[in-house]
């Protein structure tokens, strides 16, 4: 029994490992690219909350809809998009998984579940309300993931959606990534209570926060709550973590130290689900090696695919306004 | 074929219903749109004859439940929103303007969002700034939307159930004051498709064009200057976006002259796009007069009746325009 769960969780703990692997190796690419100019516009990486976005992801079933957030890259490569459409997406190419029209900032793949990053903060949460609202009319065993930060938690929409979803019993899994900074702002100088899991109190909805930087943990829980929001309604997670990369290219890092970033990236996720994996005596170096190597070559593949691939032409700038 | 009278607010009763029964995929949410039968009566018994999963009263949270809507667009349905006062956008804007519109293109057509938001618009209510605005030049102003403002019980009946069938995010400009207008329509089904303007009178000296409320009131002013020998054409744009600029411009080359009226206010308003439309076009040649616009005053809309009045174009305003133009 005990040799099956180990397997079991060596399966897994591999699997978000390698999510983690690539979400990080995606971005550290991008950030790269970006600053030889290469990749246009901006970005909003995640490096640090990787192992949110992982186990959240995990937790869910394959027909599971999500809805993700400004800083998505990772919560889209966990859902399961192609990670070569996705890297051309970002450099701009027609190859991208929305034809170089998104970019960064919108990054979807219906076929995939993920129903689009979103450039306004908190505009998800509503929308998840409507896809869940339709799988419940078809007695689907579906639920829609509701990605959003600490600072999203204070905008309208999350008031509307929340409740909106516990009046009419929707399978709305809103899921907070706390990483406590609203771009600059810390959540302490924004709320009064920073417990931003009480908010679900007055909405009449359960609510369970975790270590965002502890992958399994987070899997754990979702898999739980995802159990509950499909029989019972919305339910609100938060997430903890911590963003170790800037808020986006203009971000000075005036806001926070030096020491307090070195302390988080000590506690990031993808070395402690390796410790973990290695103290438990689940996995060897070896085998996380490979895995991180394996990584490495699936995400310059990513990049070769986009630097090959041509830009749009001008004339495709006005498919796709209407449906027909 | 064989017509009946309805009103305009029964007319769109009719499309939704209609579309209900022919579509499972079609609802409607909104406030106080069930037993209290919409905040101007349009949705009448529709909670009796679809039950309350269809007809759908909402918590009053415009962004929760048009974001809602969207959501479940995306998701294959084909939602009806109802908002009760056109002003009320301006609290979702988020979702009309960055949501809605956006989806499709920004995730490559994998998407689209087949909804229709329904909403009363314009003033002459004595309901103050609030409650009166005409706010289709914003909605103009954004590629995705359709926007479609219906002036006739036909013209509404048979452009809902288009927008209805549509796969994009339409805006449905419903006139407060033609709710209870009456004219006639078909018994049989029938469909008006979007982007097509409608000559609502034919004339040979001078083009009016116009759409919502204004329509009725051009043609009076129509009938007016037609006895003082000035032959009138009134087209009713019926849809804003996308314009039918060809009939307008076919009209225009035939008649010399132009005047666009509309309620919204002046500046900013869907006149100037039209004016520009013209003037952009071989009809410029063609033009004996300079192009003219009536429309509201650029101020909020006032309560004071006595005010309201004098800020909207009007029969005499219409007609002292044209006479000026033709002199």
């Amino acid at each position: 029994m005990k040799n099956e769960n180990n397997n079991k969780s060596k399966e897994l703990g591999l699997k978000l490992l390698k999510d983690m692997y690539l979400s990080r190796k995606f971005e550290e690419k991008v950030q790269h690219y970006f600053s030889l100019g290469m990749i246009h516009g901006t970005t909003h990486l995640s490096i640090g909350e990787e192992g949110a976005a992982a186990g959240t992801c995990e937790g869910l079933e394959p027909q599971d809809l999500m809805y993700a957030t400004h800083r998505g890259h990772s919560q889209a490569i966990c859902k399961g998009i192609d990670i070569n459409l996705m890297m051309a997406e970002i450099f701009g190419k027609v190859t991208g998984v929305c034809k170089g029209k998104g970019g960064s900032m919108h990054i979807a793949d219906k076929d995939k579940g993920v129903l689009g990053a979103n450039g306004i903060v908190a505009a998800a949460l509503p929308l998840a309300c409507g896809s869940a609202f339709a799988a419940k009319r078809r007695k689907q065993d579906v639920v829609t993931v509701a990605f959003f930060g600490d600072g999203a938690a204070n905008e309208g929409a999350f008031h509307e959606a929340m409740n909106l979803a516990s009046a009419w019993d929707l399978p709305v899994l809103f899921v907070c990534t706390n990483n406590t900074y609203a771009m600059s702002t810390h959540i302490s100088k924004v709320m009064k209570d920073t417990d931003i899991a009480k908010r679900a109190i007055p909405y009449g909805m359960p609510a369970e926060t975790v270590d965002g930087n502890d992958s399994f943990a987070v899997y754990e829980c979702i898999k739980s709550a995802r159990d509950y929001v499909v029989k019972n309604g919305p339910m609100l997670i938060v997430e903890n973590t911590y963003r170790i990369s800037g808020h986006s290219k203009s971000d000075g890092n005036l806001y926070r130290t030096k020491d307090e970033i070195n302390a988080w990236k000590a506690r990031n996720p993808i070395d402690k689900m390796r410790n973990d994996l290695l103290e438990a005596n689940t996995c060897t170096v070896d085998e996380l090696d490979a895995v991180d190597n394996e990584t490495t070559e699936l995400i310059d593949k990513a990049v070769q695919f986009a630097l090959d691939s041509p830009y749009p032409e001008l004339d495709d700038v006005y498919n796709d306004v209407y449906a027909l | 074929m064989p017509k009946k009278e309805i009103t305009y607010a029964n007319a769109i009763k009719e499309a939704i219903s209609e579309e209900m029964i022919r579509d499972e995929e079609v609802f409607m949410m909104g406030e106080d749109i069930g037993i209290y039968r919409g905040a101007f009566g349009v949705s009448g018994d529709l909670v009796e004859t679809f039950g309350e999963d269809r007809i759908i009263d909402t918590p009053i949270s415009e962004l929760g439940f048009v974001g809602c809507a969207i959501g479940a667009a995306v998701a294959g349905m084909r939602p009806i929103v109802e908002i009760m006062f056109s002003d009320f956008m301006t609290v979702c804007w988020d979702m009309i303007v960055n949501q809605a519109p956006k989806m499709r293109y920004m995730f490559g057509g994998k998407v689209s969002v087949p909804m229709v938001l329904r909403t009363a618009s314009g003033g002459g209510t004595g309901a103050a700034a609030q409650h009166s605005q005409s706010l289709e030049a914003m909605l103009c102003h954004v590629p995705g939307l359709k926007v479609i403002v219906p002036s006739t019980p036909r013209d509404a009946k048979g452009l809902l159930k288009s927008a209805i069938r549509d796969n994009n995010p339409v805006i449905f400009l419903e006139q407060k004051l033609l709710y209870r207008t009456k004219g006639m329509i078909e018994e049989e089904e029938f469909t008006i498709p979007i982007g097509e303007a409608d000559i609502k009178r034919e004339g040979k000296d001078c083009t009016i064009i116009t759409y919502g409320r204004m329509v009725q009131m051009c043609l009076a002013a129509a009938e007016s200057l037609e006895k003082e020998g000035i032959d009138v054409e009134v087209i009713d744009l019926r849809t804003l976006l996308p314009m039918d600029t060809e009939a307008i411009i076919k009209s225009v080359i035939k008649t010399r002259h132009a005047l666009v009226v509309h309620e919204a206010v002046k500046t900013g308003g869907i006149a100037g796009e039209i004016i520009a439309r013209i003037a952009d076009s071989e009809a410029f040649y063609y033009l004996d007069a300079p192009l003219k616009r009536l429309a509201s005053e650029d101020v909020p809309v006032p309560f004071c009746p006595v005010l309201e009045k004098g800020i909207l174009p009007d029969e005499a305003k219409i007609i002292a325009t044209v006479k000026e133009m033709m002199a």
